[in-house]
This record gives C-alpha cells, structure tokens and sequence, in this order.
C-alpha cells in the first residue's frame, strides 16, 4: 500500500500538532524548574509520601514502554505476521515512552542537576542502579532492533534482535516492579508477586497505549483498521486487562489472609478515602470492568469507537491503579510497633494526605508530551504506519499464521 | 611544728608539686583527654575502625513523656531551624513517639532516630553509594553525592530520614545540610570523632533524665555493652533482622 504524499494542509496540521505537543514539554520543563529552584515545598511531597505525582506518571510511562514493545515481540519472536508489520511502530512507541518517563523521573530528583553522578556511581546492591543500565540497554536494544526491522538489509536478524529486546523488556519490568518488590518495610510493597504484576500490567497498558496510537494514526490517513486485525487486537487486551485483574485479587487476597496486613487492605479497600474510590471506581469499573464489556459484548465491541474507548479507559485505570499504589501504600502509616498506638509530631500512626501540586502534575503531562512528540515526529519522518497486506487479510477468512 | 616534721612536710610539698608540674610539663595533653574524652579521638586522616561499633541505648523507664530535650538539643547542634510552613514538609533527624499497647494501656515515650543498623535497608538501595555505612557502625548520607531520589526514605522502616523540601541557611559548618538531599541522625559523627557524646546524650545526661546511653558495642567492657547484658534490651522491628545500633530498654 503506497501512502499519498503529505498535502499543504496536513503539513499543517502535523505542524499544529508538533506545536502543542512541544508547548506542553516546556511547559513540563518549566514546572521542574520551579521545583528545582524553590525545592519540593512547592510541591504536595511531604517526608511522608516521598514519591508523588511524577512518580505515577514516570512508573506508567516506563512499564507501558516495556509493554508497547510486545506487539514488536509477537511478530518477531512469535512469528505473527500481523504484529510483524506493526513492530517498528511498537519499537519507536516504546523509545519515546521510555524518554518520557525518565524525563519525569529525573526531573523530580532533589538534585537532578547532579544526574552525572546517577551515571559515574553506582551501588550495585540498588535495583535503582540496576534500573540505570537497563533503561539505558533498553534504548539501545530497541534501536538496534528497530534498524534490523526498517533496514531491508539488516531483516535477517531482526528475529534474535526481537528476542533480545523480548528478554530485555522483561528483566526490565523485573526491575521497575521490584523497586518496590524489594521495599522491606513498607506493608503495600515487600512482595515477589509485584514483579510479574507489572509484567503482565505492562502487557495491558502497553498494547492500550498501542491502539490508542495505532487508531490515531489510522485516521489521520483515512485508513480504516482491518476488522480481523482488529479482533484480534481487542481480544489480546482483554486477555491482558483479565490477566492484570487476576494479579490484583491474588495480591490482595494474600495481604488479606495474614492478620498483620488486615488494616492495611482495610484502608486500601473501605476506609482510606480517595484510595478505595479510585481502586473501586477507577482501576476495577472504569478500567477493567467497562474494558472488558466493550471488548467482549457482541452488540459493543462491533461499534465503532469501542476498542479506542476501551484502550481509553484501560491507560486511565492504569492511573488509578498506580496513583493508589504508590501514594495509598505510602499514605497508609509506617508500622514500626506493631500492635500499638501512635503518635509524635511526625506523624506516626496517622494517615498522610497527599495533594499534587500543579508543578507535579505539569511535569507528568511533560513526559507524556516528550513522548507524543518523539511519536509525532517519528511517524512523520520515517514509515512507521502499520501497513497491512489487505489482500493477504481479505483472502484469510480467518487469520491464523 | 619539729624541725624534722616541717623537713619532711616541706619535702613532700616539693615532692608532690614536682610531680604535678612534671605530669602537666611532660603529658598535658593526655592528662587533659583523659579527663574531658568520654571516647576515644579519631585524628584526621584515620580512617574508622571496623573494631568499634557505636551504639546507643535507650531506657525508655527513664523518657519522660513531654520531654523533648533531646530533640532540641539535636536542632541545636545539626542547624535544623529552618521554619517550614507545612510541617509535614519538615526535616526531624529524631523525634520523641509515644506508644500505647491497644490492650492494656501500657505507656511508653521514647526518641525515635536513624538506628544505625548494620543491615542497613537505605545503604542498600541508594542508587550511587550516598547512603553509606561507615566502618564503626554509623549510617551517613554523603551530601556530595545524593541526588535526592528518596528511595532510601521508602526503604528505611523507621521513617527516620528527611528530605530538604526548601533552601536553608544558618547552617552549621560542621554539618553541612542541603537542598534537595536526604538526610538524617548521624549520631553526631563530628563530635563523636572528637571524643565527645552525641548532643541528644548529652543534653539527657546533663538534664539529669540519664535516659541515653552513648558507646562502644563491640567493647564488653564499656558501660553500654555492660548494661545491655545486664538488663533485657530490645531492638525496634527485630524480625526485620536489621541489627540496629539503637538498642531500648523497657519496652
């Protein structure tokens, strides 16, 4: 399928939409300036909840960005040719989420000036620094990857290329899920089922982040999406939206059965507040239930516009589920005597409340706006558009590679 | 007075101002460090030694509720006097908790700090090394080259570490604090090198509470390892198996 050359008005209209895309990055930059220069008061983190707003944003960029890259996976390392064609998509999907989740994360250090020596030091017992190198693998897999599938001469190796990255991204979740796998003290985290939770969590978010992205650009060329591939897709992200939800009642059914973690799933499910209002509403009805409906419903997953939604609301629940995650687990107080009843004016035995600030909250939509924009121009660019064998799809009456 | 009385008084007078001038001519400064040095002196250029282990007890028999000594003693001497507006913004290198069993009521006051553990959660996941134990047992936070990701303050089952939230000043030189870094009790580290007590001991010695015990854990001999045998202690969150240096009695 040969794609028309770009016209005045969709140079345009790219242009508009590189624009906003570059404003709401300044604008991200901007509120990490503020931050660094009048500190974290200016923010809603206290000595309490330590990691707040950027920290949902940076861990939703980077686990959807290992994500994104397994619709590259099953093409190449799975032998799908319908994912094959969408793997440099994926691939390029996968880098500017990864830069845009770094790009939050390290702009809410305390010292992000001092991000030479995140680099030159490192304390080989921290998943953080095991984290650094592979974040920093990762982009150059991907993009070694990404070379053997766009450069014809290099396709022969593309499918060891694919395995690597396919390994790579799961040590790498691996590693963002043990950042709080390995957090001894804390009753939300210190648990080994995280790592795999925010693999299969990542499969979700990532393939939504997909559709979402893959719908857009179908549009903006006037290309309908093929109802097999699109079938299929859906399924796929109902059977990962299903698989995150399985995780999510394993892990509080265990906290629930041992008798020290009762108040803790307490707060988290009845009485903390905005928690179980978003894990209710947010994660379980908005961004799995209503998923899955749309998905599955015979009469619903045909109408137009129902995967995007469902994608929509899977990546908002993704929200929920981290916001009550790392902020719910952080606001629930620290148990140091267990058994006893608190209080010091530090807050001890009290549930924290958080409010984002809005610098905190314009520094995550900075990260998204860096990914959008590397997306944005990439697309541009090279030829990142899945384009499907229509012929090959239309003589398929089923697809089955 | 006999002439042979006023001799031998007169030669033991010389005698005796002879020695003392001769101990103040040939060893002042041993003299004056045995008196004034509850602990040995570190000089500069010698690295800790591995062979000591500072430790602290706390008899929380002896912590008054309300008492909050130690806490403003600690202020004073580490610089923390910034005024914040949101205090839960505020750094508190130790705090005083008080704790009731839900069931019988029991009561205790105690003060909270980094418990120097030699299992230390934050040195192990501190991404460049900032967060440090150094050989004789103290946990420090190496100002130069934390880069502020809190991790450790995720880490640490004590909530004893802070975060500068805003920009300071009025600062102590001899502890030096920083925006946008982590800090927390350093067991007073510059004035233990010095051979002295941390300020929190001493201000609760000199109080008169007695509450604090300051020492070498590794001697047997020192009066913390004594007592530490003698009565039943107990470390805070022991089945993490962190081995603090902060060790409570009473609790």
């Amino acid at each position: 399928m040969q794609l028309a050359p770009f016209s005045r008005a969709e140079e345009q209209r790219f242009y508009l939409v590189a624009a906003m895309g570059g404003l709401v990055t300044a604008v991200g930059l901007l509120a990490a300036l503020y931050m660094e220069h009048a500190g974290h008061v200016v923010t809603g983190m206290t000595n309490q909840v330590v990691w707040g707003m950027p920290h949902v944003f940076a861990i939703f960029l980077i686990v959807a960005a290992s994500g994104v890259l397994n619709v590259a996976s099953i093409g190449s390392v799975f032998g799908k040719k319908v994912y094959k064609k969408r793997a440099p998509l994926s691939g390029l999907l996968c880098l500017a989420m990864l830069t845009g989740g770094l790009f939050v994360l390290m702009l809410d250090l305390g010292r992000a000036d001092r991000l030479i020596i995140a680099a030159t030091h490192y304390n080989f017992t921290s998943v953080f620094a095991w984290n650094v190198f592979l974040y920093s693998g990762m982009f150059a897999i991907v993009a070694v990857y990404m070379w053997t599938l766009m450069e014809r001469r290099m396709n022969g190796y593309s499918k060891p290329a694919g395995f690597a990255a396919f390994i790579w991204r799961l040590i790498l979740t691996t590693g963002t899920g043990s950042i709080f796998g390995f957090l001894v003290a804390r009753q939300a985290y210190n648990s080994a089922v995280l790592a795999p939770m925010f693999i299969i969590m990542s499969f979700a978010w990532g393939l939504a982040v997909f559709m979402i992205v893959q719908k857009t650009m179908f549009w903006w060329n006037s290309i309908e999406l093929h109802p097999s591939v699109r079938t299929r897709m859906k399924n796929l992200l109902g059977v990962f939206v299903a698989a995150v939800l399985y995780f999510v009642i394993a892990y509080h059914m265990t906290n629930l059965y041992f008798a020290k973690q009762i108040a803790f799933e307490r707060f988290i499910l009845l009485d903390g507040g905005i928690f179980p209002l978003l894990l209710w509403g947010g994660y379980l009805l908005l961004g799995t239930v209503a998923p899955l409906i749309l998905i599955y419903h015979p009469g619903l997953s045909a109408r137009r516009g129902s995967v995007m939604l469902a994608s929509l609301l899977v990546v908002l629940g993704a929200f929920c589920q981290l916001y009550v995650f790392i902020i719910g687990g952080q606001a629930f107080p620290l148990e140091i005597f267990p058994g006893m009843e608190v209080s010091s004016s530090f807050y001890d035995g009290q549930v924290e409340h958080y409010a984002p600030s809005l610098p905190e909250i314009l520094l995550g939509f900075g990260g998204i706006a860096i990914a959008f924009l590397i997306t944005a121009v990439g697309v541009r660019v090279l030829h990142f558009l899945p384009q499907d064998d229509l012929s090959q799809l239309e003589a398929a009456a089923s697809i089955s590679d | 007075m006999s002439h042979n009385k006023r001799r031998s008084f007169l030669v033991a007078s010389a005698a005796g101002l002879g020695t003392v001038a001769l101990g103040v001519a040939v060893a002042p400064g041993i003299r004056l460090i045995e008196v004034s040095h509850a602990n040995p002196v570190r000089p500069a250029g010698q690295p800790a030694s591995s062979a000591v282990r500072w430790g602290m007890l706390v008899d929380t028999t002896r912590c008054a509720t309300g008492c909050d000594d130690c806490v403003k003693a600690c202020a004073a001497e580490n610089g923390i006097n910034e005024t914040v507006a949101d205090k839960r913004q505020g750094a508190q290198w130790i705090r005083k908790i008080d704790i009731k069993e839900a069931k019988t009521g029991r009561q205790h006051s105690l003060p909270m700090m980094c418990q120097h553990c030699a299992n230390p959660p934050c040195v192990d996941v501190c991404p460049t090394g900032a967060s440090m134990k150094r050989a004789d047992g103290i946990v420090l936070v190496d100002r130069h080259v934390c880069i502020g990701c809190r991790y450790c303050m995720m880490a640490c089952p004590y909530k004893a570490r802070s975060f500068v939230h805003q920009p300071l000043s009025g600062q102590n030189p001899e502890v030096p604090r920083g925006l946008g870094c982590v800090e927390s009790c350093t067991l007073c580290v510059h004035r233990v090198d010095k051979g002295q007590q941390p300020a929190c001991v001493e201000s609760c010695t000199t109080a008169g509470h007695n509450a604090l015990l300051f020492g070498d854990l590794n001697d047997p001999n020192s009066e913390i390892s004594r007592r530490a045998a003698a009565a039943a202690t107990s470390q805070i969150r022991a089945d993490l198996k962190l081995n603090t240096g902060v060790r409570y009695q009473g609790i």
